[in-house]
């Protein structure tokens, strides 16, 4: 075991690997793995990120969705509250029209009454007339007797 | 499993498998081998992390990727832990050494005669595959650690702290050369440490491995037939699976004592007193 020159070659060959090691793999791959965690950080920032917004949109969905819901129930019973008004506005109008026709039957049927009532009393003046001619077997003077046969024709 | 190599029996097996394929004189002698397998084990790592991090996205990363991110976040969670200090050098730095000493270690775990026997094949006669079994592979790694404390020194509390803490700590400037002596010790004793650690348990290692290769040491395949080689060939296999086994658990413990070693001398360099 002598010590001799190899122990300078060994040397240099060292210097020349450290010095390798150091320029050409060590920074690179320092490099990838220090890149490589950078950007699994920002990953899992970036998912955290997502969750939370995630999570802010969840709720404004649920916000929605109940005022939706609210807002829907309010129509309906908006919508009610307005169908039975037209529905009662619909049965006043209905009755309204049911007593008006009433009203002008009933005023009809007078009319019509008056009407026969007139003709009735016309035909029974004549009639008296006609009789009173055969019963009086006399001519009665239509001038004369007139005003009287009128007074009883309205008594009928 | 164990060829007959080189004379001189099981001596002679055992000392042919300590020598290193040398190449110059004297000092300037060159473990060819160690060097060898030290550089392709550096190239295959950093090759390999290359492709990994020429490629890497920040997307799904794959196989490979996913693996060299996970070395590269577990020394650099190391390194956070222990060293505060502003430095692009000391990450790459402990993932270069924990990367390439586990490398070199792990050629303990190769049998020990396949590459040698292949190389011997090839005319190549000594051949030491795991170069983190040779005090010069171990002792160029701490020594080049040793050399950043003392820049990492200066560089953290100028030349003037570092002096200070030299020659006037702990006992102040009337016992100064004990002062000196004991920084020098204290110093010292750390690329030492760290380089007589780990070449001692990877030589221990190599060489239990190489004491299990010896039972079936001269054995040809066809007397394995015979009860008593086959008993030492199924026992060689039991030792050496456990061997290995628990072999497995040293080699990256060694690695990452290296590695927190140098992170922590690194962080005590930088840091003042």
């Amino acid at each position: 075991m002598n010590i001799n020159a190899t122990l300078l070659a060994q040397c240099l060959v060292f210097a020349a690997l450290v010095w390798f090691t150091m320029k050409f793999i060590w920074p690179q791959v320092l490099e990838a793995i220090d890149q490589r965690n950078k950007e699994i950080a920002d990953g899992l920032e970036a998912a955290a990120r997502g969750r939370s917004e995630l999570d802010a949109a969840q709720g404004r969905i649920e916000q929605l969705v109940s005022e939706a819901r609210s807002q829907a129930s309010e129509i309906i019973e908006q919508a009610n509250g307005r169908a039975s008004r037209i529905v009662d506005e619909a049965r006043e109008e209905g009755e309204r029209e049911r007593l008006r026709l009433v009203e002008s039957a009933h005023s009809e049927i007078e009319r019509e009454t008056m009407q026969a009532r007139d003709e009735l009393r016309e035909q029974v003046a004549e009639l008296a007339i006609a009789g009173a001619e055969k019963i009086l077997q006399r001519e009665i003077d239509a001038g004369a007797h007139g005003a009287m046969l009128q007074r009883f024709a309205d008594r009928i | 499993m164990a060829a007959e190599s080189g004379g001189g029996g099981s001596a002679g097996y055992i000392e042919h498998h300590l020598t290193n394929l040398q190449a110059g004189e004297g000092f300037w002698t060159f473990h060819i081998d160690s060097l060898f397998y030290s550089v392709l084990l550096g190239v295959l790592f950093a090759g390999s992390f290359y492709f990994a991090a020429r490629r890497a996205t920040a997307g799904v990363p794959g196989r490979w990727q996913s693996f060299v991110e996970m070395m590269v976040d577990f020394v650099n969670t190391q390194v956070k832990d222990a060293y505060h200090g502003p430095s692009k050098l000391l990450a790459p730095l402990a993932l270069t050494i924990f990367c390439w000493v586990f490398l070199m270690n792990f050629m303990d775990l190769v049998p020990v005669d396949l590459l040698p026997e292949i190389g011997l094949l090839l005319g190549i006669e000594y051949m030491k595959v795991v170069p983190s079994t040779d005090l010069n592979i171990t002792f160029g790694l701490s020594i080049s650690v040793f050399l950043l404390i003392i820049v990492f020194s200066i560089r953290a509390k100028g030349l003037g702290g570092f002096g200070r803490e030299i020659f006037f700590k702990p006992f102040g400037k009337w016992l100064l050369p004990f002062n000196v002596t004991l920084k020098v010790v204290e110093e010292l004793a750390k690329p030492m440490s760290l380089a007589l650690r780990l070449f001692g348990n990877l030589y221990a290692g190599e060489l239990i491995f190489i004491l299990i290769a010896l039972f079936t040491l001269g054995n040809t395949l066809a007397s394995l037939v015979t009860s008593a080689a086959a008993f030492s060939f199924v026992v060689q296999f039991a030792l050496g699976l456990a061997w290995a086994l628990f072999h497995i658990l040293v080699i990256t413990l060694q690695a990452f004592i290296f590695m927190m070693l140098t992170i922590v001398y690194l962080s005590m360099a930088s840091e003042e007193h």
